[in-house]
């Protein structure tokens, strides 16, 4: 994901002189390192300075810039929050906040390092959009839909080498949607970022065994959310299941929830996240999920129960 | 421009600081003496140093970073006309748009503060961006010195002139004071500032901040291959004995008699 964002923002920035890459010290991957030398000029390192690279990346944009602020998820908005607040946010300013390693991606890394409440964070916030693409095809996508949105954005990525869920999808990426990436007809997944390929994983075995029709969705755009494509899935869909590598609180589960009950849903409705909890553990990202529950035995049983 | 003269910014003043008396007689509240303190600094900034022609694209920018200083901004825009006085009249009134600090969108208002420390991390980018599209412009800040413990101010303070930017004056409100008690006594170590802000590479000087020629002076004599940073040092209440460095000013009304009293303080320090 981190490649095809660095390739889908030169594409972006290479024809556009109004459009920057402002890091604090976290090196990206190739298609930066490609603008980093045709325009040294757009490409600033603040050094490990949080606060500034936001507020720099907001007199930028108060200057007609289209400025993307890139480090891992919790430096981009977790120690500079006020000035994404108040600088980008309350501004209403046209800044691209995008957090590497968004939920506990950075799993050797410890608790510092994760983000696992950042959807609810940025969702507090007004006039933020939030995107998490699921795969590196769909970063792309996400990457070059910014140009879309007139105000702020964070773009949720995960790290690197996760493989492409989204080349047979039945629906095309269009900002603002959910998008369907696989058929089915029993059950309804609605999830987002890397943990999309669990849910499609899961799916494909159910599948295979001759269970339920498991249909899953991108919900890449979490901010603002398609309430209406949303409520569409819990009247199509008997069971409805929410997968997010977040907290419970504030992340796509309650949203989800929210909306079933105001429209009075009848279909089942069932919320997987991680757990409320910092993960005082190492391991892989598949073991810290596991950790908190998030596993593919889980989800199959969950997914198979009749 | 013509040449700055010291005798008008001193009538100007004396009448900005009336004004913000007469809007204390409105509202239960306001910060007084913050903007008392940085009047001059403000004034100066407006009629003795900002180019100012009226083109968004060659016009200095202007940030009060000290955004609970609003109303000395607001006294001098109204004074140029940007704000109506209708705008003014009706400070911190249900439905109307200025109230204590400045909200980006307002007239001549060209960034939201009053959360310390933001101003100067928002001017970088803006002068950065001046920069490279080649504009013949400035930044000029208005800051407090309280400010100056938010740490998002030295990293503003360190990366701008590692990005040769040079268009950036930030004056200073120096006033030793916070609003529990005054900074030399309780953070010591804030001093000696003039020499913090060299060692981050801006040329800086001090001056009294009330002394409007000397502002003046010293920004213009600054040597132009540096960001500057300008040490006003002020009193906070500047003008109105009773106020001056008295804590509870930073955020109260005076009530009728104070009020009076204020006013023939004022009209007497103008003599």
């Amino acid at each position: 994901m981190r490649n095809a964002f660095a390739d889908a923002f030169y594409q972006i920035a290479k024809d556009d002189p109004r459009v920057f890459l402002v890091a604090a010290d976290i090196g990206a991957a190739a298609g930066v390192n490609t603008f980093r030398e045709k325009y040294p000029e757009r490409f600033l390192n603040v050094g490990v300075a949080e606060a500034i690279m936001i507020g720099l990346s907001a007199g930028l944009a108060m200057r007609g810039c289209i400025p993307f602020a890139y480090t891992i998820a919790t430096f981009t908005i977790y120690r500079p929050f006020e000035q994404v607040r108040d600088d980008c946010c309350y501004q209403n300013l046209p800044v691209r906040l995008v957090g590497v390693g968004g939920g506990v991606n950075y799993s050797l890394l410890g608790s510092t390092h994760h983000a696992q409440e950042d959807i609810a964070v940025m969702s507090a916030l007004p006039n933020m959009s939030i995107l998490a693409p699921c795969d590196p095809a769909e970063t792309t996508a996400a990457t070059l839909a910014t140009a879309q949105i007139p105000g702020p954005v964070y773009l949720r990525l995960g790290k690197a080498g996760e493989p492409n869920l989204t080349s047979q999808a039945p629906d095309p990426f269009l900002l603002g949607k959910i998008r369907k990436i696989r058929e089915g007809k029993d059950l309804a997944v609605l999830t987002y970022g890397p943990i999309t390929k669990m849910a499609c994983d899961v799916a494909e075995q159910i599948s295979a065994a001759r269970g339920k029709s498991v249909a899953v969705y991108s919900v890449h755009t979490l901010k603002p959310l398609d309430r209406e494509g949303i409520r569409g899935v819990l009247t199509r869909f008997p069971e409805v299941s929410v997968l997010e590598e977040h907290s419970p609180h504030g992340g796509l589960g309650p949203q989800v929830k929210q909306l079933a009950w105001d429209m009075k849903a009848t279909c089942r409705l069932e919320c997987f996240s991680l757990r409320d909890e910092f993960i005082h553990f190492y391991g892989t990202h598949a073991e810290l999920l596991g950790a908190h529950g998030l596993k593919p035995e889980v989800l199959r049983e969950a997914w198979s129960r009749s | 421009m013509k040449p700055f003269d010291a005798r008008e910014a001193k009538t100007r003043c004396l009448a900005f600081r009336k004004r913000i008396l007469e809007i204390s007689q409105t509202v239960p509240a306001l910060h007084i003496a913050p903007a008392f303190s940085c009047i001059e600094l403000v004034d100066a900034a407006y009629f003795g140093l900002m180019n100012r022609g009226g083109k968004k694209e060659t016009d200095d920018t202007f940030v009060l970073s000290k955004g609970h200083g609003s109303l000395a901004q607001y006294v001098v825009l109204e004074k140029l006309g940007v704000i109506r006085k209708e705008l003014l009249d009706n400070y911190s009134k249900p439905g109307w748009p200025l109230a204590t600090h400045p909200d980006y969108g307002n007239p001549g208002i060209e960034a939201s503060t009053g959360s310390l420390g933001h101003g100067l991390g928002l001017a970088v980018g803006m002068a950065y961006a001046d920069k490279l599209q080649k504009k013949n412009r400035c930044i000029y800040l208005v800051m407090s010195d309280g400010e100056l413990m938010e740490g998002s101010v030295w990293e503003a303070l360190m990366v701008a002139p590692s990005f040769g930017i040079r268009n950036i004056v930030a004056l200073v409100d120096l006033n030793d004071f916070i609003s529990l008690g005054q900074t030399s006594s309780v953070l010591p170590n804030f001093y000696p500032m003039a020499e913090k802000i060299r060692s981050f590479g801006w040329e800086c000087a001090e001056v009294n901040g009330h002394d409007s020629a000397a502002i003046v002076a010293a920004v213009q004599a600054r040597s132009g291959t540096k960001p500057f940073v300008l040490l006003g040092k002020t009193v906070k209440g500047k003008g109105v004995k009773f106020m001056e460095s008295v804590p509870i000013w930073h955020y109260r009304s005076p009530n009728p008699d104070e009020y009076r009293q204020a006013l023939a303080l004022l009209e007497e320090g103008s003599r």
